[in-house]
C-alpha cells in the first residue's frame, strides 16, 4: 500500500469514526458536521473530475450544486403542499422520496452541464474560468428573481425526505446515506481515472495537440468529464438541501463555487481523497475558528494563500510527498 | 413607455457602462500585460469606496474623498502586487484564482473588522446634487451625468496614456514580448507594479464614484467584478477598446433589458406574470449576450487569436 492509500484509508476511517463516537457520546451536532463534510467532499469529488483529471478550472460549479438543491426543493415543496408540479399533458406530482429526487438532481445537472460545457469549452484558459463564473451568476440572479419557488427567501422543507427502509430524521442514518454515496463516488472516481476515458482525459490535459493527433477529440472528452463532474456535484447539492431542509439562491453563489475549489486545493489537486481532506479541514476550521473569532475567514484566507504560494500539494501532498505526477 | 423615460434609461445604461469600464480597464490591462487573472480586483473597488466614505465623513470634502480613494486603492494594489501577486505571474491560472480568492477573504473580513458590518454612506457633493434639465425636457440627476463625463474622460486619458506616452509604449511592448523589453533595459517588475497600481486606482475611483449612489458595504465589489469579467470576455481580454465597447454593451443591455422586457412581456401576458418573468429573463440577459458573442467569436469582439 502506498503512503497515499494509507492516508486515504485513514481519512475515510476518520470520517466514519467521528460520527460513531459522537453517537456513543450523544453529540448529534457532531454527526451533522460529519454529514456536512461528507456532502461537501462529494461536491468536491465532482469538481475534481473536471479540475484534477481534466484540468478544467470551473469557477461555476455552484450551478450544479444549486440545481441539485432546487431539484429537491421543488419536488419536496410540491409534495408538502399536495399541489402537482404539472397537470398537463401528463400529471407530475411532487415527491418526498430521496432516490427520485437524486435521479432528477443528477439528470438535471447533467443536462445543464452539457449546455454550459458546450458553450464554455469552446474557449480555454482564463476565458473558461470567467465564463463558468458568469454562468454561475446567471443562475444565481435567475433564482433570486424567479418568485415561484421562494425567490430571494428560498424554500423551506419541513420534514427531511425519506429513503426506503431508513429513518432519515435520525442524524446517524442520514450520515450513513451520505457516507455510502461519497464512497461510491470515490470508487467511481478511482475507476474513471484508470479507465481508457480517464487516461485520454488526462492526456488531453497535458497536451491537447497530441491527443488530437492520435484521433481523439479533446472537446468531447472534456465535455463528458464536465457533464459527469456536474452530475456528481448536483447530487451533492440535493443531499446538502436535505441536510439543511432549506434551499436558497446562495447555493448558486460564486463564493460557494470558490469554496468547493478551495476544498480541492487544501486537500491536494488531482488526489483521490483531496476533496475529503480539504472539506474536513474547512469544516473543522469553520467550527473552531468560527467559535474563536467572528473574522475567521481572514485566517482561512491566510492559510489558503500559504498553501497556494508555498505548499502546492495541499494536505495530502504534504503528508504523502509529491510523488504523484500532476502539473 | 414614454420616450422621456426611455432616454433617461439610456443615460442610466451609459452611466453604468462607463463605471463598468473603469473596472474592466484595470482587469484587462493586468491580464494583457501580466497574464494574470485577478479576482481581488473587486476588493480594490471596495477599498476605494471605503476610503472615500471614511475621508468624506472626516473632512466633508468629496474631492478629498476621491483623492483618498485613488491613493488608497493604488497603495493597496501596489502592496498586494509586491507581497503576493508578483509570485503568481509564472503560476497557472488555478493558483492565481485561488490566491486572489484568498485575498478577497482577507480584504473583505479585514474591512468588516475595521468598519463593521453596517453599510456606510457617501453623500453626493452639493455642487453636483439635484437634477438638471437636458435638451428635450429630460430631467436627469447631475451627479450621474458627471459620472458619465468622468468615465469618458478617464477612457480618453487611458487611450492617450497607452498610445502616446513612454509608459504606454512599455505597456504595449510588455503585452507583446516581455523578455525583449526586459532585455532592452526596462525594469519589468517595476512596470508590473505600476500597471497593477494603475488598474487598482481605476477600480478604487469607480468604487468611490458609485459608492455615492449606492451604499458602501463589504462584498460590494464582487458583483461588479463578475460583470467586469463578462465585459472583458465580450470585448476580448487585453483590449482596452474591447473593454469600452463591452462595458457600454453590458451597461445598456442590463439597464434597458430590466425596463423593456417586462413591458414587452405585458403585450401578451397578464401584468404580474409579465413583470416576474420579464425581470427574471432580464437578469440573465447579459449572460445570454456573452454566450452569443462567444458562440460567434470565442476570443471576444476585439480579442486577438488565443
Amino acid at each position: 500500500m502506498s503512503r497515499e492509500s494509507l492516508i486515504n484509508a485513514g481519512l475515510i476511517g476518520g470520517l466514519l469514526a467521528v460520527p460513531l463516537a459522537a453517537l456513543f457520546l450523544d453529540a448529534p451536532f457532531t454527526i451533522t458536521l460529519a454529514t456536512k463534510v461528507a456532502i461537501l467532499a462529494l461536491a468536491g469529488v465532482g469538481l475534481n473530475i473536471a479540475l484534477g483529471l481534466g484540468g478544467l478550472v470551473s469557477l461555476g460549479h455552484a450551478v450544479f450544486f444549486g440545481i441539485g438543491g432546487y431539484a429537491m426543493g421543488i419536488l419536496a415543496s410540491h409534495a408538502q403542499s399536495f399541489s402537482p408540479l404539472m397537470e398537463w399533458p401528463l400529471l407530475i406530482e411532487g415527491t418526498k422520496s430521496m432516490p427520485v429526487i437524486w435521479l432528477l438532481a443528477v439528470v438535471a445537472s447533467a443536462f445543464v452541464a452539457l449546455a454550459i460545457g458546450a458553450i464554455s469549452l469552446r474557449t480555454s484558459g482564463v476565458y473558461f474560468i470567467m465564463i463558468t463564473l458568469a454562468f454561475g451568476q446567471m443562475f444565481y440572479y435567475f433564482a433570486i428573481s424567479w418568485p415561484a419557488y421562494g425567490g430571494e427567501d428560498g424554500l423551506s422543507i419541513y420534514v427531511r425526505n425519506g429513503f426506503p427502509g431508513l429513518n432519515t430524521l435520525a442524524p446517524i442514518q442520514f450520515f450513513a446515506i451520505c457516507f455510502v454515496i461519497l464512497l461510491a463516488a470515490l470508487w467511481f472516481n478511482a475507476r474513471l481515472a484508470k479507465s481508457p476515458f480517464g487516461l485520454a482525459l488526462n492526456a488531453a490535459r497535458q497536451s491537447a495537440v497530441r491527443v488530437e493527433t492520435v484521433g481523439l477529440s479533446p472537446f468531447r472528452l472534456r465535455l463528458l468529464a464536465f457533464v459527469i463532474s456536474g452530475a456528481i456535484t448536483g447530487l451533492a447539492g440535493a443531499l446538502f438541501a436535505d441536510l439543511n431542509r432549506f434551499v436558497s439562491p446562495t447555493m448558486f453563489s460564486w463564493q460557494l463555487s470558490g469554496e468547493i475549489m478551495v476544498f480541492i486545493i487544501l486537500g491536494g489537486v488531482g488526489r483521490l481523497c483531496g476533496p475529503l481532506a480539504g472539506a474536513a479541514l474547512f469544516i473543522t476550521l469553520e467550527h473552531f475558528l468560527g467559535g474563536l473569532s467572528e473574522f475567521w475567514l481572514i485566517y482561512l484566507g491566510a492559510l489558503l494563500l500559504i498553501v497556494v504560494l508555498f505548499a502546492r500539494g495541499g494536505i495530502i501532498g504534504l503528508l504523502a510527498g509529491r510523488k504523484v505526477a500532476h502539473g | 413607455m414614454s420616450t422621456l423615460l426611455l432616454a433617461e434609461q439610456i443615460l442610466n445604461g451609459l452611466q453604468f457602462g462607463v463605471m463598468l469600464f473603469l473596472m474592466a480597464a484595470g482587469l484587462t490591462l493586468v491580464f494583457g500585460v501580466m497574464g494574470l487573472i485577478n479576482l481581488a480586483h473587486g476588493s480594490l473597488y471596495m477599498v476605494g469606496a471605503f476610503a472615500a466614505a471614511a475621508v468624506a465623513g472626516w473632512s466633508g470634502s468629496f474631492l478629498l474623498a476621491l483623492v483618498a480613494a485613488l491613493s488608497a486603492a493604488a497603495a493597496a494594489g501596489a502592496l498586494v502586487e509586491v507581497l503576493v501577486i508578483r509570485r503568481l505571474y509564472a503560476r497557472d491560472h488555478l493558483d492565481q484564482v485561488l490566491a486572489t480568492f484568498a485575498l478577497i477573504l482577507i480584504f473583505s473580513e479585514g474591512t468588516r473588522w475595521l468598519f463593521g458590518s453596517f453599510p456606510l454612506f457617501l453623500d453626493i457633493p452639493d455642487a453636483l446634487s439635484g437634477p438638471i434639465s437636458l435638451p428635450g425636457g429630460i430631467q436627469y440627476p447631475l451627479y450621474r451625468l458627471a459620472l458619465i463625463g468622468i468615465g469618458l474622460a478617464v477612457a480618453l486619458g487611458l487611450f492617450l496614456l497607452i498610445s502616446r506616452t513612454r509608459l504606454g509604449i512599455q505597456i504595449r511592448a510588455g503585452e507583446n514580448d516581455r523578455e525583449m523589453i526586459a532585455a532592452l533595459g526596462v525594469d519589468i517588475s517595476r512596470l508590473y507594479t505600476v500597471v497593477f497600481a494603475l488598474g487598482a486606482a481605476l477600480a478604487g475611483l469607480a468604487g468611490a464614484l458609485v459608492g455615492a449612489i449606492q451604499s458602501v458595504q463589504v462584498g460590494m465589489g464582487e458583483p461588479v467584478l463578475i460583470l467586469a469579467f463578462v465585459v472583458i470576455v465580450i470585448g476580448g481580454i487585453g483590449s482596452i477598446k474591447g473593454a469600452l465597447i463591452g462595458a457600454l454593451l453590458v451597461g445598456m443591455t442590463d439597464t434597458l433589458g430590466g425596463v423593456l422586457l417586462p413591458e414587452f412581456f405585458k403585450l401578451f401576458m397578464e401584468t404580474s406574470a409579465a413583470t416576474s418573468s420579464g425581470s427574471a429573463l432580464a437578469s440573465m440577459l447579459i449572460y445570454i449576450l456573452m454566450a452569443l458573442v462567444l458562440f460567434w467569436r470565442p476570443q471576444g469582439l476585439f480579442g486577438g487569436a488565443q
